[in-house]
């Protein structure tokens, strides 16, 4: 076994990954109901400390070295090859830390905007985190496996408990998609198990090993489509993205927030860090196809979205449209389109959580999400209006802002796969502009008015706080990019290397396979 | 000084971030006075840099200027870095130098808006995306100022954003654009792509220009039209102009500025700035010199009819672009510049007066209700028609070196028809601009009482830029006159830029050395016919419009009787050929009612089949469920059922009686005893 080996010192990804479950399990058992005040203070507290624990992570960081970081590895369940084992590189790196932000940003997206059961909707929120860093760093198929399924129960309480009007539907539709998905991704994880385990004689669920010694091309394809099945969903891809829509429409703010930021990124992190090492054949071989449909989204997510009229749905279609970009990054098979791919799901973590929470603070004020029932609230709230048109600019790629540089990579990419890819993708970036700015016009200009009762106000000196980092992300990411660009390049080149050579195994694998299956035809054609 | 040439963008971008965050609170001067100052040291800065830029010996006039590491990954880097060369340094002293001029007059022209600080803010950032745009150094950056300066166009076309009309021309602008964009981006693409398949990964105009001749004809010609497509959308020409008359929703100033002077010259700049692309391929030259003189003559001919006084201005502008694209287009890149630069004199003092007399009459746009205002608008009305002698051509002012010289480019080149649809666009823009001066300034007040008593000249921050320009408009073009000793001044200037290709640099020279040894009587005569159109559009709007010359016009030579005999074309004109309705219809209607199918698609096939999948999910529990109850637990509670009944039967033995049990004993042992005893 030449896999990263348990390294001393603090456990610094089990630490990250139980301290906000223990916040949870504190809240529940240590405050009372009534205490609103405190429970909120500290579920902020531990999503701060989380989060700067969380700085630990860039400041050791070594951005040459592709392989993981911070390992801790010990055996679980040795009979059946089950270890408890975490890593982190450059590609989970960025994730992870979009997830500590983001609930911080979730816990005070929910300050006011949440007075019922306060102390389970808090408690919900840090295992959610718990659970969504799990899938990041989990490097061992069965461990990955439980936190990924582990993220769909506290979702869907928040949706079910905390949501809007057919908040059972959207809960009951989420659960159900993703669960179904989720059993297929099952069979192929336990499919790759036994097939391993049979062409290597070593039955182990470590996908370091995993990667090492790949399976027969044929056997791959099933076990993809398997995964496909699993990932795709949590996407979401068409056509398996009706839940979405209901599930950020239904959610409560902060839901919608880390629904966008955090679960989505789980779907397209799988197939980066499972389906390309694992089964290099199948994913080169199903690229087209998987390119066809990411670019098909785009398109058609980008067109759903034009013709909507609720805010957040809207928003939610546009998600199917933006995480096309992402898949296509990843299917193209070139470091410009994955590392476009990458950082899009930063952009679109950053963009779409932002945009939720603008959308949450207005509904918050006017009880609706109708487009219609808004106009020109530029001029009453131009503060909101400024952010608001900020992260619409980066949603559609403004340069100086992070969504060019994403968009940027991925074209780049899809360019030098194929012309004929980027051609409907810079559509998709023209339908993009298209229906952010029309939004904007419809809310934010003409003639101030809208359907509720009461003046509405601008934003407020908290609200302002919690969208404050985002713009700033916004920013930094549009002009400096280097950092981030500079973590993921080691681990994403090195992918790329894994994808390649062990496609090449992969072939092995099947000439060995005919080879075995002609050996004895063989011999018995010479007896 | 030339290495502080970062701070030439930087100093408005520092006003429009100071106003944007704290002009609501600074009071209106210090707003104005912050946006007007970094645009004056922006100025002088450019100015001393021309100075440093000439004292270098020619060959040394070419000089990057990093400023840090924008977008790396593995070998593919982009640097944030200004490129310091004739062409930028020229185009730098217009931007600036027209720019400071708007941005006093504007001052005065919104002093009255509640949003001062935001316009103030949102014009400082068009400046600094537009200075972005031209100093970058390589592709990235330019596509940056690109995208900028659309967006800030954006936001000050719709300004005025409580007026529905505003907030569509700005969206409209922005998407029409981005089509436009659309073509660039992937021109880019193909760019970085074909040089990198050659080693070379670097986007900087200097290893691309060094690196073309490399190249493969055919995808050099592709990256060229490609880049074009997106000059079409930002310079407004056909088919993608209809965003530039719309954008006259934008403050008058704004128009001057981004609509004129400016941003929609960018495409004329990247053409330029691109020359060793072009001269490569001819085919495409030939596409964009065609593009823009028909562009010129459809424009024209639009602003023959139009009444809102800052229209005509508008569709001038396009036909003045389309100029500009025949000159670069036929590869005279000089000729092409020195239009742009000119035009930004006269088309922006031509705007910022008709921003003076809308200010004079309250707002009032259309020319028909206008007139006489000479009387009380001294001022701008001599610089007006100053800015309208200019742009009809008429010697020695600016306007017409600039059009002269493309005129004899096309024609001394051989490009006949180009040469006699820029003549008779020629004729027709003196045509249009006098009648609107005559509209305007001359004859008797139209305006209704109210508006008539409130005319007065605007204040002096307003008219003092307007006569800079006016002065401008007379002698910008002095350094493109070709009869001094050694020839055009520009030329000289530019050549080193403007020459790269081998090709095109033979080209040049040559044409330079025609002009300058045979100015030839043929030049002479061809200069005769063109100022000949001019002064005849000129007579012909006079008759047409200019009271004292009106009654020796023929009986038929009246606006009326014109549109009553050729009412089809004028109807035609007068709805800009309907242009407008035509995408309504093909393109953006039919988009809209997609975009609705595939909602009813995704609502009704996509989760219809999953909604039905839970329906038939729950439809079959509930048949299990029936069946469970009537069949298999039918089938238990009738199997108990048949028990009870069989029991029920069999109980009648179990009464429980002794005497019952004594007589069935009794009985069974009678009949045994009868059995034995009869057995």
């Amino acid at each position: 076994m030449t896999g990263p080996e348990i390294t001393g010192g603090f456990p610094i990804l089990s630490t990250l990954i139980f301290f906000p479950a223990l916040g949870a399990l504190f809240i529940i058992f240590f405050l009372k109901k009534e205490w609103d005040v405190l429970i909120r203070w500290v579920a902020l507290g531990v999503a701060s400390v989380e989060f700067l624990l969380s700085l630990y992570l860039p400041f050791t960081f070594d951005a040459n070295d592709p392989g993981l970081q911070w390992v801790e590895k010990t055996i679980w369940i040795k009979r059946f090859g089950i270890s408890y084992y975490l890593g982190v590189d450059g590609i989970s790196l960025l994730l992870v830390l979009l997830t500590t932000l983001i609930t911080v940003i979730c816990v005070l997206a929910s300050w006011t905007d949440i007075k019922e059961k306060l102390k389970g909707y808090m408690a919900l929120f840090l295992l959610t985190e718990t659970f969504s860093l799990g899938v990041f760093m989990a490097m061992d198929m069965f461990l990955f496996y439980i936190f990924w399924e582990a993220v769909l129960i506290p979702m869907v309480f928040i949706i079910g408990i905390w949501g809007g009007q057919r908040k059972l539907y959207s809960a009951i539709k989420f659960f159900i998609f993703t669960f179904v998905g989720s059993l297929f991704m099952l069979l192929g994880v336990l499919a790759l198990y036994y097939y391993h385990g049979k062409l290597t004689g070593t039955y182990t669920f470590d996908s370091v090993v995993l990667s090492q010694s790949i399976i027969a091309p044929a056997i791959q394809f099933w076990i993809f489509v398997a995964f496909f099945l699993g990932f795709a969903v949590k996407v979401p891809m068409f056509p398996f993205h009706t839940w979405l829509p209901d599930a950020h429409t239904d959610a409560p703010t902060a839901g919608s927030i880390v629904l966008a930021a955090v679960l989505l990124k789980l779907g397209t992190y799988g197939f980066i860090r499972f389906s390309l090492p694992l089964l290099p054949n199948a994913s080169i071989q199903l690229g087209p196809f998987m390119a066809g449909i990411s670019i098909f989204a785009i398109i058609y997510g980008a067109l759903c979205t034009i013709a909507q009229k609720d805010i957040k749905k809207l928003i939610a279609y546009s998600s199917v449209s933006h995480m096309g970009f992402v898949m296509l990054g990843i299917f193209v098979f070139n470091v410009e389109g994955l590392k476009g791919g990458v950082l899009q799901m930063v952009n679109h973590g950053i963009s779409t959580g932002a945009l939720f929470l603008l959308v949450g603070m207005i509904y918050e004020r006017a009880h609706t999400r109708m487009i219609g029932d808004y106009t020109g609230l530029f001029k009453q709230l131009p503060v909101y209006g400024v952010f608001f048109l900020i992260i619409a600019l980066s949603s559609m790629g403004m340069p100086l802002t992070n969504g060019f540089i994403g968009e940027l990579f991925v074209l780049l990419g899809a360019f030098k796969a194929n012309i004929f890819y980027a051609i409907p993708v810079v559509i998709g970036v023209l339908l993009g502009a298209v229906y952010l700015l029309w939004l904007f016009q419809r809310i934010f200009l003409g003639n101030y008015y809208y359907g509720g009762k009461g003046p509405l106000l601008d934003l407020g000196f908290r609200e302002i706080i919690v969208a404050l980092p985002l713009i700033i992300l916004v920013f930094w990411i549009g002009i400096f990019p280097k950092p981030f660009l500079m973590a993921m390049d080691a681990s994403l080149n090195n992918l790329i290397k894994q994808v390649e050579t062990n496609y090449r195994k992969g072939s092995d694998a099947s000439a060995n396979v005919t080879a075995r299956l002609q050996a004895p035809s063989a011999e018995r054609a010479g007896q | 000084m030339i290495q502080l040439v970062w701070l030439i963008p930087l100093l408005p971008l520092i006003g429009a971030i100071i106003n944007g965050v704290a002009g609501s609170r600074m009071g209106k001067k210090a707003v104005g006075l912050v946006a007007c100052l970094s645009m004056a040291a922006a100025f002088l800065i450019s100015v001393s840099i021309f100075f440093s830029l000439i004292a270098l010996p020619e060959e040394a006039r070419s000089i990057e200027v990093g400023v840090f590491n924008w977008i790396t990954s593995g070998s593919f880097q982009i640097d944030i870095s200004f490129l310091v060369d004739p062409l930028s340094t020229l185009m730098i002293l217009v931007v600036t130098g027209v720019g400071f001029l708007i941005h006093v007059y504007s001052a005065g022209y919104m002093h009255h808006d509640k949003s001062y600080w935001r316009y103030f803010s949102y014009l400082n950032l068009f400046v600094f995306f537009m200075l972005m745009l031209v100093l970058g150094s390589n592709y990235l950056v330019m596509f940056l100022g690109w995208e900028g300066v659309g967006l800030c166009s954006y936001l000050l076309i719709g300004f005025w954003y409580e007026k529905k009309s505003a907030s569509d021309a700005g969206k409209k602008a922005f998407v029409v654009n981005r089509i436009g964009d659309f073509g660039f981006i992937l021109g880019l693409f193909l760019l970085f792509w074909t040089l990198s398949s050659h080693g070379i990964h670097s986007l900087s105009y200097k290893t691309v220009f060094a690196s073309v001749h490399e190249l493969d004809p055919k995808v050099v010609t592709a990256i060229a039209a490609l880049l074009f497509v997106g000059a079409i959308g930002k310079s407004a020409q056909f088919p993608l102009y209809v965003w530039l008359p719309d954008a006259m929703e934008g403050p008058t100033p704004v128009s001057a500025l981004i609509h004129a002077a400016t941003m929609v010259t960018a495409g004329v700049y990247m053409v330029a700035r691109n020359n060793a692309l072009y001269s490569m391929a001819p085919e495409v030259g030939q596409v964009v010199a065609s593009i823009g003189i028909f562009t010129a003559l459809f424009a024209a001919s639009i602003g023959l009819v139009q009444d809102d006084i800052k229209k005509v201005l508008a569709y001038s502008t396009v036909s003045q672009l389309g100029y500009m694209f025949a000159a670069v287009g036929l590869g005279a890149y000089v000729a092409g510049v020195f239009h742009l630069m000119t035009h930004a004199f006269f088309k922006g003092l031509l705007f910022l007066g008709s921003g003076s007399v809308i200010h004079a009459m309250s707002g009032e746009q259309d020319m028909k209700k206008m007139g006489g205002l000479h009387r009380h608008l001294k001022t701008t009305s001599i610089t007006f028609t100053i800015g309208a002698l200019a742009i009809a051509g008429i010697p020695p002012l600016s306007g017409f070196w600039s059009k002269d010289e493309i005129l004899w480019e096309a024609f001394s080149k051989g490009h006949l028809v180009i040469w006699a649809v820029g003549l008779l666009t020629a004729f027709m823009t003196a045509f249009y601009m006098f009648r609107q001066v005559f509209l305007t300034f001359s004859g008797e007040c139209r305006a209704d009482e109210h508006t008539k008593h409130h005319i007065h000249e605007s204040p002096a921050i307003m008219t003092v830029p307007l006569m800079i320009l006016a002065f401008l408009a007379i002698v910008g073009g002095v350094v493109g006159i070709p009869f001094f000793e050694g020839g055009s001044k520009l030329h000289h200037f530019l050549s080193p830029v403007l020459s790269h290709g081998s090709h095109a640099a033979a080209a040049v020279e040559g044409a330079g050395e025609a002009v300058a040894e045979a100015h030839s009587s043929l030049e002479f005569i061809l200069m005769g016919v063109s100022v000949g159109a001019g002064v005849l559009g000129i007579f012909l709007a006079g008759l047409m419009y200019f009271p004292p010359l009106k009654s020796f016009a023929p009986s038929f030579w009246t606006a009326e009787n014109m549109a009553g005999t050729f009412s089809p074309l004028h109807k035609l004109l007068y709805n800009k050929y309907y242009v407008d309705e035509i995408y309504d219809a093909v393109i953006v209607n039919p988009i809209k009612r997609l975009c609705g199918w595939c909602l009813s698609f995704d609502l009704g096939v996509i989760d219809g089949i999953v909604n039905s999948a839970a329906w038939i999910t729950r439809f079959i529990s509930w048949v299990s469920h029936k069946f469970d109850i009537y069949v298999v637990d039918g089938l238990v509670n009738s199997m108990a059922t048949l028990v009870n009944f069989n029991s029920s039967i069999w109980r009648r033995m179990q009464t429980g009686y002794l005497q019952n049990y004594a007589f069935i004993f009794v009985l069974g042992v009678l009949i045994v005893l009868v059995r034995v005893l009869l057995g």
